[in-house]
């Protein structure tokens, strides 16, 4: 435990931090402590889905910056398919399948072509904006409102229980976030993830197809950032708006920088961003504060890099990110 | 006859227009040592990772343990029983050892890979070979010597039968050296059979059975190390006999240029690496600084070169202060300094052989036309410096990674010389360089003495500091602990002192 503590000080201090505020309000006000938390939560949940994102596509070695775009097509496709055939699930589906496609293509192109990456998802970026607000028609509904489901028990629990109710994607955010730490570092495949992002030739010569495993992972990655835009057109609103991901993608690789690309540092992260902005609306809801709104708004911003700066101290890259992988070189 | 663990014919590799191995035919029995030399370039680490299946023959047959089927990668050539050392270490230097070592045939129980497991199998591994080593450690933690061993422990750990040692000795201190040349040994009674690629000629001829010697991709000699000795072997790398021993004039000594007065320095973990260490060295002489590695040694070179901040003392070069001077500033008050990491200091492997040539005088106006640069001139001095270090390459226009680990080493001194310095600092300046091109380099650095430039050579070779040295200070715990003139200098005196002997006076 103290030794756990040690490695993962700054998510102890955020963790710490979450707690303190959250009881404090809590305190006061049982009832506005907890819609604040579940406010926060709501708006952490596509960046932590879209950190996980970058979190597994640069532990391999791929930079993808196109996680702004992937979310908003997601978030489109699931929208309008959902509401074209009726069929909630198919509309999910497809936006699942959308994030996947768009990061098979960006590795694709990355790793056969030897594209820079940075250049590929600024252009996914824009084909995204692009063609969503061209083919987009205002007055479409979903054709029912996504189920919501609460875990008996853990749901119940004061404060926290907002964690284990929600929409399914809502719920499965939590899960993922764990179920990516186990697979990074507790399984075979995380361990060649891991290499494959720090040293290929390592991996090359113990016989792992660096190439291969890059595109694989980054198709995978690419479900969580269209579970974040279904999650934005279909669960946390019922509708899609033109570049309704609104920076959110970019959002969520600057917390996976501040999670140094850990999964469960970038969840800390997130959520802190989300209670920043939790608390800076209700300070504004409350009159609290007398100052502009664009001032309060930035809040959270201003606040989430001065503590994790502050926090996280000095985090490093994987060092093989963003450098195409060609076999023979370097070994 | 004895079983044939390899047995490779007619092998051929072109690289673009380089014939990088050309009808090679060689074969290795089971429990031999094979070692393989020849000249920076000849071809030899390209030869055994067709071996290992990184890069398939372009003519000619490997066979392993009888079966002629084609390597296709290096899962198979593992499955196939051999396991390589290669000479950059293949390393993921975040993880620990025992993650290191299991990469690519890991352990699993359940989904979970099995670290439990993992540890035990270093464990077993390095104590069956007395290869000390922590399987928690993290590799970036650990000096090169013990890296080492974790690649040796990472090829055990598969079943080998052929082990491949590419120039595993280049970055070992004597004592490690030694150490794995008896791992060697015993593996090799224990029936492994090993290819051992080296420049050094006492260490084929400690532990070699048979030598293949290579020369411009060919195989141009087979001989018993029982039949042979150091000064037959270079004959037949070069072709011509080579001078092992330098011979040079008593020095001319002028005035004082590098001052190092009482220096302390913390090492990347913020110790102290570097004790109060002071020396002068004057125009004309080479003070060769001999020492156990990891004494201080490459913080003193950073130092100097100002590519490490010191913590007090000064640094002075022609009575210029520059102890807090960067590398750009020490280069312009005359300093050349060729790094003990040629990969990580000493080039920029994706510019041109003829950019690194000119790295630090670019902006010179040598090789400027008004703002532009002046690429007929960086053209013409590449191939001036080429010819003249016998840098083996097709075109000055490719890429330093095409070269060989010695040629890389000949651009990065060719460079450092052709400024003309006022001091030279040369740190392990012919590690993995052949002997002929270590005759040349040593020739380079007396001339360069000669011509009046002071030089500062640190080496954990000690008859390289034996040879060239005018004048040898001893460092042990980062700092001097004995200086004496190089002529009549006691070897093992050195080494007690070296080892932290007490001397008197
Ligand atoms: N990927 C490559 N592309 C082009 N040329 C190459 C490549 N790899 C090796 N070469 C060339 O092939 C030749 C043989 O290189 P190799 O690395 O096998 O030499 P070596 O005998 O191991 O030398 P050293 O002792 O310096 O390590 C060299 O001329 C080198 O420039
Ligand atoms: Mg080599």
């Amino acid at each position: 435990m103290t030794q756990w503590l040690a490695k993962n000080k700054s998510a102890a201090i955020i963790a710490l931090v979450v707690l303190v505020v959250a009881y404090g309000f809590w305190a006061m006000s049982p009832d506005k402590a907890t819609s604040m938390l579940r406010f926060a939560w709501t708006l952490s949940i596509p960046l932590v889905l879209g950190a996980l994102t970058g979190v597994i596509g640069e532990r391999s070695g791929i930079v993808n910056i196109g996680i702004e775009g992937q979310m908003l097509a997601a978030a489109f496709t699931g929208f309008f398919v959902a509401a074209n055939t009726g069929n909630l699930w198919l509309g999910v589906l497809s936006g699942l399948l959308v994030g996947a496609v768009m990061g098979a293509f960006l590795a694709w192109i990355a790793v056969v072509f030897q594209v820079d990456q940075i250049i590929l998802g600024v252009v996914m970026n824009i084909v995204a904006t692009g063609v969503t607000s061209f083919y987009y028609v205002q007055g479409k509904v979903l054709p029912s409102a996504m189920p919501t489901f609460s875990i008996p028990l853990l749901s119940d629990l004061p404060l926290v229980g907002v964690f284990f109710q929600g929409g399914p994607i809502a719920l499965l955010t939590l899960f993922t976030v764990l179920g990516t730490w186990y697979a990074l570092f507790r399984t075979r495949w995380g361990l060649r993830t891991r290499a494959i992002g720090e040293y290929p030739t390592a991996a090359d010569t113990a016989g792992i197809g660096v190439n291969k495993m890059r595109i694989i992972n980054t198709t995978i990655a690419g479900l969580l950032a269209g579970a974040a835009g279904v999650f934005m057109s279909m669960e946390q609103t019922s509708s899609f708006a033109r570049d309704m991901s609104a920076g959110k993608g970019f959002l969520a690789l600057a917390i996976m920088i501040f999670g140094a690309w850990f999964p469960g540092r970038a969840l800390a992260a997130a959520l802190f961003f989300g209670l920043a902005s939790a608390v800076a609306s209700q300070l504004q809801a409350d009159k609290v504060v007398d100052i502009p709104q664009q001032f309060v708004n930035l809040l959270p911003y201003v606040l989430t890099l001065l503590v994790l700066a502050l926090a996280a101290g000095r985090v490093r890259a994987p060092a093989s990110e963003g450098i195409p992988f060609v076999k023979g070189e370097g070994s | 006859m004895s079983e044939r663990i390899l047995d490779i014919v007619g092998l051929t590799k072109v690289y673009g227009s380089v014939r990088a191995n050309e009808d090679i035919t060689m074969h290795v029995d089971r429990g031999e040592i094979v070692a393989l030399l020849g000249e920076n370039g000849a071809g030899k680490s390209t030869l055994v990772k067709q071996i290992f299946g990184l890069g398939r023959p372009d003519a000619g047959t490997i066979t392993i343990n009888g079966d002629p089927a084609k390597i296709k990668d290096p899962t198979d050539a593992s499955a196939r029983g051999i396991g390589m050392v290669h000479q950059h270490f293949q390393l993921v230097p975040v993880m620990t050892v025992a993650e290191n070592v299991i990469l690519g045939h890991e352990p699993t129980k359940g989904l979970s890979l099995n670290l439990s497991a993992a540890r035990a199998l270093v464990t077993e591994i390095s104590e069956r070979h007395g290869l000390a080593v922590d399987p928690d450690a993290t590799i970036e933690d650990l000096p090169v010597g013990t890296q080492q061993r974790v690649e040796i422990i990472k090829a055990l750990s598969r079943q080998v039968d052929l082990l491949i040692l590419d120039e595993p000795t280049a970055v070992l201190t004597p004592q490690e050296t030694d150490e794995l040349l008896a791992v060697m040994k015993e593996l090799a009674a224990a029936g492994t059979s090993i290819v051992f690629i080296t420049h050094k000629l006492r260490e084929v001829l400690a532990v070699a059975d048979r030598v293949y010697v290579l020369r411009r991709g060919k195989t141009v000699g087979e001989v018993r190390a029982a039949d042979t000795d150091a000064a037959g072997l270079a004959q037949m790398m070069v072709g011509r006999s080579v001078v092992l021993q330098v011979d040079k004039a008593d020095p001319q000594v002028g005035d004082e240029v590098l001052k190092v007065d009482d220096l302390h320095v913390l090492d990347d973990r913020k110790l102290p690496a570097v004790n109060g260490f002071t020396v002068a060295v004057r125009a004309g002489e080479i003070v060769g600084v001999a020492g156990v590695e990891g004494n201080g040694q490459r913080e003193l070179v950073e130092a100097i070169a100002g590519m490490r901040r010191p913590v007090s003392g000064t640094v002075s070069l022609s009575g210029k202060d520059i102890t807090t001077a960067d590398p750009h500033a020490t280069h312009a008050a005359g300093l050349g300094h060729i790094p003990e990491d040629r990969e990580k200091h000493g080039l920029v492997s994706g510019y041109s052989i003829a950019d690194n040539l000119v790295l630090n005088r670019f902006d010179e106006p040598e090789f400027t036309s008004g703002v532009m640069r002046d690429f007929g001139a960086i053209k013409e001095n590449a191939a001036n410096w080429i010819q003249v270090f016998d840098i083996r390459t097709p075109s000055g226009e490719l890429p330093a990674s095409s070269l060989s680990g010695g040629n890389k080493q000949k651009v990065v001194v060719a460079r450092e010389m052709s400024a003309k310095p006022k001091l030279l600092l040369a740190a392990q300046p012919t590690r993995g360089v052949d002997v002929g091109s270590i005759e040349f380099i040593h020739r380079r650095i007396v001339e360069a003495r000669d011509a009046g430039a002071a030089v500062l050579l640190v080496s954990a070779e000690l008859d390289e500091i034996l040879s060239l040295s005018d004048r040898i200070a001893v460092v042990h715990a980062g700092k001097v602990v004995a200086e004496m003139p190089a002529a009549g200098a006691d070897r093992t005196k050195i080494g007690e002192l070296m080892a932290g002997g007490h001397h008197e006076g």
